[in-house]
């Protein structure tokens, strides 16, 4: 094989394993948008939200202890003790389904019925509102998380290929653990839609209020459940990319990165997030490569914005999104 | 004289229980608009009960404070002999009361059969975490809904469009998938808000046989909303008639018709 082309193929998977990850965020907004109507601004934040309370439980810190010692002149940060890194992924879990219920119990539900871009305002203030409190409760230091997820080179790919086509293959290992499980997650989700009565439900509410409580479907309920699901999301990614790059704020911007796959797939439809994902991780990845050299690099800044862009302009309902009709 | 616990048997010879739903003087306003007058009327086991009257008069309004959508600023609403406290849709859904819409509201991206199921969800909000866990369970009763679901849509004739988007379906069957919706949660109460409207005559003719069927299969309770009196006093065993919110007659057909102020009512005769 020429080494032009050895090079793309690596460019390639490691462009589809991305690819994936921005599936993965893409999907949690497109649950919330489906169901709900409300473009969730804090998706981002609340990845953020998710890896900081893991990290915090898995190390013992004392939440809110900076508050706790600067009130009562102690000196606490931490229990003393460690908890397993799965125990502590499902003790967050928990604490982003307390977080869906308050967020529908305490914002949303006196919203309802309201112009999205109030509701997509109150999301704003809701990723303010949730940063704050990350930091309040476990500190703005920057954070690094080991659930234990394998990180460096794959040598067995890297001898493979190389015995194959005489250049070994650089892929990192947590890159593919991430995309596996993304990609679990991903059918995951598409099934549990698909094929549960839960599911049903929640599409059903997206698909019409009014005939979902007619069969006896409690809309705050789906809604509850949709922001859990939007959370477990969230920790997800939270859990990639703060495993990659520790915890920081940096990790909220994440968000940004699902917008142009959003444009790309459409916000109603899962199918297009997930092609939608590929398309812009596979796309920025090659076009840096091949492309990036001539114009000085650094085009993955710009590349997936460009192209959402142009997608706008020819197809504004994105790849899988239903029609815009209007009306008259 | 009918009582409460008794019931009658009708002409046709079909065995009409005693009162399941009871309204007693309810009022309903909107800012300004009186849409309900303190009526009072019920609803007995088994029977077709037609509630009719000219535009407006209210009926659809009727038809909400039952199903929930709407709450009345004043009267009581008894069902199975318990008043009932004041219910969210899909709480009063869960009860056992299934509807359909004036204005058809059925999932039209989603596919007839998935719309039918929707029908069965009505118990879900209790254990539904449990249930995502015991797999097994929910496997079981995803069969039996699925069975439910089928015999439905063989008793409405609706097998052939079953993967078919709703979106892509004619008004008249629209409709008629709404029914096969509401009949899929096994109803004790099935309230109709003008089933026929919009229909041409053979369609009418296929949905009052629908309607008889199911009542006469089933033993399922029947409140209807229907312009076409011909239709009405085929149908139905007892009549409501409403006017600009008021009730100005209830009986059987024959007594309705023959009743001056809804005779006046119908004629457009003008009110003092
Ligand atoms: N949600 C609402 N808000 C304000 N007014 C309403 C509402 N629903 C009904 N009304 C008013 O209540 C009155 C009764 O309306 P309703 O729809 O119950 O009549 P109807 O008998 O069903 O008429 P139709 O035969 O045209 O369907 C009307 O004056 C209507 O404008
Ligand atoms: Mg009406």
């Amino acid at each position: 094989m020429p080494e032009q082309l050895l090079f793309a193929s690596e460019v390639f998977l490691n462009g589809l394993m991305a690819g994936v990850l921005y599936a993965l965020v893409a999907l949690g907004f497109v649950l919330i948008y489906k169901a709900s109507g409300i473009f969730n601004f804090s998706q981002g934040v609340m990845a953020l939200f998710a890896a900081l309370t893991l990290v915090g439980i898995m190390e013992g810190r004392v939440p809110f202890s900076h508050v706790i010692n600067a009130t009562f002149d102690t000196e606490i940060h931490h229990f003393g003790w460690h908890v397993p890194a799965f125990a502590a992924i499902l003790i967050t879990m928990g604490v982003m389904v307390i977080l869906a219920y308050c967020v529908q119990r305490f914002i949303f539900r006196h919203l309802v019925g309201q112009e999205p871009i109030i509701l997509f305002m109150a999301t704003i203030g809701l990723a303010y509102f949730l940063e704050g409190v990350g930091d309040l409760m476990w500190g703005s230091d920057i954070k690094k998380l080991d659930v234990g997820l394998p990180q460096g080179i794959n040598t067995w790919i890297d001898e493979t290929t190389f015995d194959a086509f005489g250049y070994g293959f650089f892929i990192d290992n947590l890159d593919i653990y991430a995309s596996i499980i993304a990609a679990l997650l991903v059918i995951v989700l598409v099934l549990f839609a698909q094929y549960t009565k839960q599911g049903r439900a929640m599409r059903a509410v997206a698909d019409d209020h009014q005939a979902a409580l007619s069969v006896g479907i409690s809309l705050n309920f789906i809604w509850i459940m949709v922001w859990s699901v939007a959370g477990f999301v969230a920790l997800v990614a939270g859990i990639m990319w703060g495993t990659k790059s520790g915890v920081q704020f940096s990790l909220s911007l994440i968000a940004l990165k699902a917008l142009p796959v959003l444009m790309l797939g459409g916000f109603t439809s899962i199918p297009g997030a997930i092609v939608g994902g590929l398309i812009i991780g596979v796309g920025e990845k090659l076009f840096e490569f091949a492309i990036g050299p001539m114009v000085g690099g650094a085009t993955e800044n710009w590349f997936a914005y460009v192209l959402a862009l142009i997608f706008l302009v020819f197809r504004p309902q994105g790849l899988f999104g239903e029609k815009i009709i209007e009306r008259v | 004289m009918l009582d409460d616990t008794e019931g009658y048997v009708t002409e046709d010879g079909r065995k009409i229980g005693g009162v399941v739903m009871e309204m007693k003087n309810i009022t309903l306003r909107f800012g300004g608009v009186v849409a309900i007058k303190d009526i009072s009327f019920d609803i007995r086991e088994g029977e077709i009960r037609a509630i009719i009257g000219p535009n407006g008069a209210g009926k659809s309004s009727m038809l909400n404070v039952i199903s929930g959508f709407y709450h009345p600023q004043e009267g009581e609403v008894w069902y199975k002999g318990k008043k009932r406290p004041g219910m969210r849709p899909y709480q009063v859904a869960q009860q056992g009361i299934a509807r359909t819409f004036q204005n058809i509201a059925l999932f039209e991206g989603m596919s007839v059969l998935d719309n039918v199921m929707t029908g069965r969800i009505r118990q879900m909000s209790t254990g539904m975490f449990a249930q995502a866990l015991w797999k097994g369970k929910a496997e079981q009763e995803e069969v039996e809904n699925r069975e439910t679901v089928e015999k439905v849509i063989d008793f409405l004739e609706i097998q052939h469009i079953r993967k078919t988007p709703v979106g892509r379906l004619p008004y008249g069957l629209k409709k008629r998938v709404e029914l096969a919706r509401a009949l899929a949660a096994e109803p004790s109460i099935l309230l109709l808000d003008e089933p026929m409207a919009g229909m041409n005559v053979e369609e009418k003719e296929d949905m009052s046989r629908f309607i008889l069927d199911v009542n006469d299969e089933f033993g399922t309770t029947i409140a209807l909303i229907e312009h076409d009196m011909g239709v009405v006093m085929d149908l139905s065993d007892r009549v409501v008639v409403m006017d600009y919110g008021k009730k100005i007659g209830d009986g059987s057909p024959d007594e309705v018709r023959s009743n001056q102020a809804v005779i006046d009512a119908y004629l457009g005769v003008q009110h003092d």
